[in-house]
C-alpha cells in the first residue's frame, strides 16, 4: 500500500519543528540573560561593599587601619540571604577577614575585578579591588575581596528561567496551533482548483478558469493546455468521423440507386435476392453513417450549447409532424398529449433526440399500432413519455441499451446502428436531464416506454 | 565572676587549643528511650527547663542532656566541631557567624515556615525569642528623683547626681560578655547618646558585670541603683520572685535594642529528627500570641515593633562587621577609654 504523504501535515510539522527550535532557542537565551542580569546584580552589589571598605584604608602611626563599615555587609545582607566572606590583605599577608578565602585574579588599582569560585562548600562570586597606601615603611599593596554565595543570583536566574520555559512552551503550543491553521489556509486554493475539477461532468473540458495563487498557475495552465489538447483531439477525431460518413453515405446512395434500378431488371430469383442483400447491407451503412454524423454533432454542440428558452410540446410536435409520413406508412398512428413544458436547451440537439425516439417506436411496432407521446411538467421537472405498443425492450436492465453500437435482440430484419439512444442519452446528460427507459403498462401486449426527464425552465 | 572566661576563638585564624569547656550548669532530662538530645545553651537551666518538659510531652521518648556555657565558650565549642544536636544562643551575632561559615546544618518544617523573615535565616538559623535590652532601678535608690524615659534623661540624671550614683551604676563588660558587645555595638550604631552616656557612666566608678543575672541581683539588693542594657526577660523573671518589689524595669523610649535568642543545628550533630522536633516546639512556642506562663518572650512582642522601624536586631551579614578582630578592638579601645576614666 502506498502511504500517501500529506503536504498539509508535513508543512505543520515542518512549522511545529520551527516553532521548537524558535522555543528552545529563546527560552536558552532568557535563562542565560537572565543568569547574566542576576550576577550582574550581584557584582554591583559587591562592588558597592568593597568600595565602601576600601574608602575606610588609613594609615595611622604606620599602621595600616580600617573599618569595616556597617553599610558594607548591610547592603549584601539586604539583597539575599547569602553567605557573606571577606578579606583584607596588606601586601598579600592577611590583615583581617576569613585567610584562606581565594581572591580573583590581580586587576589594575583601584579597578574592580570580579571572580566566581568554590569556597567552604558553596559556589562564590566574588570582588576585589587594590589600593596602595603609604604607610610608615613606604607604600604597601592592599587587596579587599568580599565573597558572596551564589545562592540568591541563583534562585533569580531559575525563577525567571522557569517562567521563560513555561512562556516558551505556551509560545510553542500557540504556534503548532497556527501553523495547522496556516498550512491548511495556505493549501486551501489547491483544494479548491480540485474540488472544482472533480465536480466536472466527464465530457467538460473548457479551461479551468480561477484566479490560483502564483505557484499553482503552472499547474493550472499545464492542466489546461492538456485539456486543451485532448479536446482538440476528440474534436479532430469527431470531424474526421463526420467527414468519413458523409463522404461515405453520397457513394452510398449512388450504389443504392444503381441497386434499385438493378433489381427491377433483374430476372431470376437468385438475382433479385443477391440485390435485395446488397440493398440491406447498402441501408445498414447509410443508417450507420447517418447516425454517426448526427452523434459527432451532437458531440460538437454539446461542447458549447445554444441554450435557449423552448417548449417541449412544440419540440415534440414539430418532431412528430416530421415523421408522420414514415409513420402513416406503416400505418401506425402517433398521438401526441401535450401540456406547455418549459426548459432550457438547445433545440436541433433535442429534435434530434426525440426523432430518435419516434424513430424506434416506429421502427421496432408492428403495423397498425398506436405510439403515444405524453408531455408533463412540475416546477422541478418536465417529462416527455414515448410509449409504444411493440415488442418492448426486452430484459431489464436496459441501460445497457445506452451504449454505441448496442442493438437488442428483437432486431432481426429492422435496419439500425445502435446508436440512436447513445446520442439521445448523450443529448439528455448534456441538458442536466437524464433517460429513462421501461416496459409500458399501458396495455396487455406490453411494449417500450422511453422517457425524456430534463429540469424545468 | 567569670571576666576573662572569654578567649576569644571568634575568628577561625585565631582558634586556639581548646580550652576546658567551663559548664556553669548541666541537667539530664531522661526520657523513656535511649535517644539522647543534646543541647548547647546559653540560656539559664531554670528559665528553659519548661521549655524541655513541653518537648518531652510530644516526643517522651527523647532523653534531652541540657549544658549551659557562656555565649563566646558555645560559640567556640560549635566552631571546633563538639557533638551537640543543638545549640542556643543569646548572642545571635555569634550565632549568624556560626551559620555563615557553615558551622550549621538546613533544616526545613512547616514550623519554621511560619516563623517571620526577620526570625530565620536560610534554613540555618531560627529565632525562639525576641527579647529587650531595659534599664533596671532599684526603686529605693530612687526616690525622689524622677525615672528617666530616654537616654537624653539618664545622662542628664547620672550628670546632674554624681554623688547618688558614684559606684551604684551597673552595665554589662562588654570585653567579656557576648550579649553586652552586641547591645554596646548596636547602641552605638543607633545614636550618639550612648557614648555621652558611656563618657557620665565612667565618671561615675562603673561596676562591669559579665552577665545579666549578677547585675540584677544587685539592683536587687540596693548595691546598684541602676543596671543599663540588661536582658529584659532575665529581669522579669527576676521581678516576678523579688518580693520586696524593689525593682522596676524601665524601657527606653528612643530606642530599644530586641536581641533574638536563636537556635541553629550543628554540623556534626548526629540526632537531627530530634533535633528538629525540638526547633518546631521552641519556634511554635516562639510563636504564640499571649506571653502565658512561659518565662521568655515570645517573638510576636517584636512584630508590632518591626513595623514602626524598632524592630529585632537584624539577622544578616552585617552582624559579622563587630566581630571583625580589627573593629572589635577599636571598639573596645573607645569603650575602655570612655568607661575607665581613673
Ligand atoms: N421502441 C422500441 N421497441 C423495442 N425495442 C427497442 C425500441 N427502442 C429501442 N429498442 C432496442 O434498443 C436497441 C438500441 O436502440 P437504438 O436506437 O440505440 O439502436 P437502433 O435503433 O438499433 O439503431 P439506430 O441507430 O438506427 O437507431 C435497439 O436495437 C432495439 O433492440
Ligand atoms: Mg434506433
Amino acid at each position: 500500500m502506498i502511504k500517501r504523504r500529506s503536504i498539509g501535515r508535513r508543512l505543520t510539522l515542518l512549522l511545529a519543528a520551527v516553532a521548537a527550535l524558535l522555543s528552545a532557542l529563546s527560552w536558552t537565551m532568557v535563562t542565560m540573560l537572565a543568569r547574566e542580569a542576576a550576577q550582574r546584580t550581584q557584582d554591583n552589589v559587591l562592588a558597592a561593599s568593597i568600595t565602601t571598605i576600601s574608602e575606610t584604608l588609613r594609615s595611622e602611626q604606620g599602621e595600616i587601619r580600617l573599618e569595616l563599615p556597617y553599610a558594607a555587609f548591610a547592603m549584601l545582607g539586604a539583597i539575599s540571604e547569602d553567605r557573606v566572606f571577606y578579606r583584607v590583605t596588606v601586601n598579600e599577608e592577611t590583615l583581617t577577614g576569613y585567610s584562606d578565602l581565594p581572591s580573583p585574579d590581580a586587576g589594575q588599582q583601584g579597578q574592580v575585578m570580579f571572580g566566581s569560585d568554590n569556597y567552604r562548600g558553596a559556589a562564590i562570586r566574588m570582588a576585589a579591588t587594590r589600593r596602595v597606601i603609604s604607610a610608615g615603611d613606604g607604600p604597601k599593596l592592599v587587596t579587599v575581596t568580599v565573597a558572596q554565595t551564589r545562592d540568591g543570583a541563583g534562585a533569580i536566574a531559575a525563577e525567571l528561567s522557569q517562567l521563560a520555559a513555561i512562556l516558551s512552551v505556551a509560545f510553542f503550543a500557540v504556534a503548532v496551533a497556527l501553523s495547522a491553521v496556516v498550512a491548511a489556509t495556505s493549501l486551501r486554493p489547491l483544494n479548491e482548483i480540485a474540488a472544482a475539477v472533480s465536480r466536472r461532468g466527464p465530457s467538460d473540458l473548457r479551461p479551468v478558469q480561477r484566479a490560483a495563487p502564483a505557484e499553482l498557475v503552472p499547474l493550472l495552465s499545464a492542466l489546461n493546455r492538456l485539456m486543451d489538447r485532448l479536446r482538440n483531439s476528440i474534436r479532430r477525431s469527431e470531424d474526421f468521423i463526420a467527414e468519413a460518413a458523409h463522404r461515405i453515405r453520397t457513394p452510398l446512395a449512388t450504389v443504392r440507386a444503381q441497386a434499385e434500378i438493378a433489381l427491377h431488371t433483374a430476372q431470376g430469383d437468385n438475382d433479385q435476392e443477391r440485390l435485395r442483400r446488397i440493398i440491406r447491407a447498402v441501408d445498414e451503412s447509410s443508417r450507420s453513417a447517418g447516425q454517426l454524423l448526427d452523434h459527432a454533432t451532437v458531440a460538437f454542440r454539446t461542447e458549447n450549447l445554444t441554450r435557449g428558452r423552448l417548449d417541449l410540446a412544440e419540440l415534440a410536435a414539430n418532431t412528430v409532424a416530421a415523421v408522420e409520413p414514415t409513420a402513416s406508412m406503416r400505418d401506425i398512428r402517433l398521438h401526441l398529449d401535450a401540456t406547455q413544458a418549459h426548459i432550457d436547451g438547445d433545440a436541433i440537439l433535442l429534435e434530434s433526440a426525440i426523432r430518435n425516439v419516434l424513430d424506434n417506436a416506429i421502427k421496432y411496432s408492428p403495423e397498425d399500432t398506436t405510439v403515444s407521446l405524453r408531455i408533463t411538467s412540475d416546477p422541478d421537472e418536465a417529462r416527455l413519455e414515448v410509449c409504444d405498443e411493440g415488442p418492448g425492450l426486452g430484459e431489464a436492465p436496459f441501460d445497457a441499451l445506452t451504449e454505441r453500437f448496442r442493438r437488442g435482440a428483437n432486431t432481426a430484419g429492422i435496419v439500425g446502428s445502435g446508436l440512436g439512444l447513445t446520442i439521445v442519452a448523450e443529448v439528455l446528460a448534456a441538458h442536466g436531464g437524464r433517460l429513462e427507459l421501461a416496459s409500458s403498462t399501458n396495455n396487455e401486449r406490453g411494449g417500450a416506454c422511453v422517457t425524456f426527464v430534463l429540469p424545468s425552465a | 565572676m567569670r571576666y576573662f572566661c572569654l578567649a576569644f576563638g571568634l575568628m577561625l585564624w585565631t582558634t586556639s587549643a581548646a580550652t576546658a569547656l567551663d559548664i556553669e550548669e548541666q541537667r539530664l532530662f531522661p526520657g523513656t528511650g535511649d535517644r539522647v538530645l543534646r543541647v548547647l545553651s546559653t540560656t539559664d537551666l531554670d528559665l528553659f527547663a519548661p521549655y524541655i518538659l513541653s518537648f518531652q510531652e510530644v516526643r517522651p521518648e527523647i532523653s534531652v542532656d541540657y549544658t549551659v556555657v557562656s555565649s563566646s565558650d558555645l560559640h567556640r565549642e560549635i566552631r571546633d566541631g563538639a557533638q551537640f544536636d543543638l545549640a542556643i544562643s543569646s548572642a545571635m551575632d555569634l550565632q549568624f557567624q556560626l551559620a555563615n561559615d557553615g558551622f550549621a546544618q538546613p533544616y526545613r518544617s512547616d514550623a519554621i515556615q511560619n516563623l517571620p523573615d526577620w526570625a530565620r535565616w536560610r534554613d540555618l538559623i531560627f529565632a525562639i525569642t525576641a527579647e529587650p535590652a531595659v534599664v533596671v532601678i532599684n526603686t529605693d535608690r530612687f526616690s525622689g528623683l524622677d525615672l528617666p524615659a530616654t537616654r537624653q534623661d539618664l545622662i542628664a540624671l547620672l550628670r546632674d547626681n554624681p554623688d547618688h550614683f558614684a559606684g551604684a551604676v551597673g552595665t554589662y563588660d562588654v570585653r567579656s560578655s557576648g550579649l553586652g558587645y552586641l547591645f554596646a555595638t548596636q547602641d552605638d550604631r543607633a545614636t550618639d547618646a550612648y557614648w555621652r552616656l558611656n563618657e557620665v557612666m565612667g565618671r561615675l566608678e562603673p561596676q562591669l558585670y559579665c552577665c545579666s543575672g549578677q547585675m540584677i541581683d544587685d539592683v536587687g539588693s540596693g548595691r546598684l541603683a541602676l543596671a543599663y542594657n540588661v536582658l529584659g526577660s532575665y529581669a522579669a523573671d527576676r521581678l516576678a520572685a523579688d518580693e520586696g518589689g524593689r525593682m522596676q524595669i524601665l524601657q527606653m523610649q528612643d530606642f530599644t535594642n530586641v536581641m533574638l535568642r536563636t537556635v541553629l543545628i550543628p554540623t556534626p550533630a548526629q540526632n537531627t529528627e530530634a533535633a528538629g522536633a525540638m526547633i518546631d516546639v521552641l519556634t511554635t512556642l516562639g510563636m504564640r500570641d499571649l506571653p502565658g506562663e512561659w518565662p521568655l518572650p515570645s517573638l510576636s512582642l517584636a512584630g508590632p515593633l518591626e513595623s514602626s522601624g524598632l524592630g529585632p536586631i537584624r539577622l544578616g551579614p552585617a552582624l559579622m562587621v563587630y566581630l571583625d578582630p580589627l573593629n572589635r578592638r577599636t571598639f573596645l579601645t573607645e569603650w575602655e577609654n570612655a568607661i575607665e576614666q581613673q
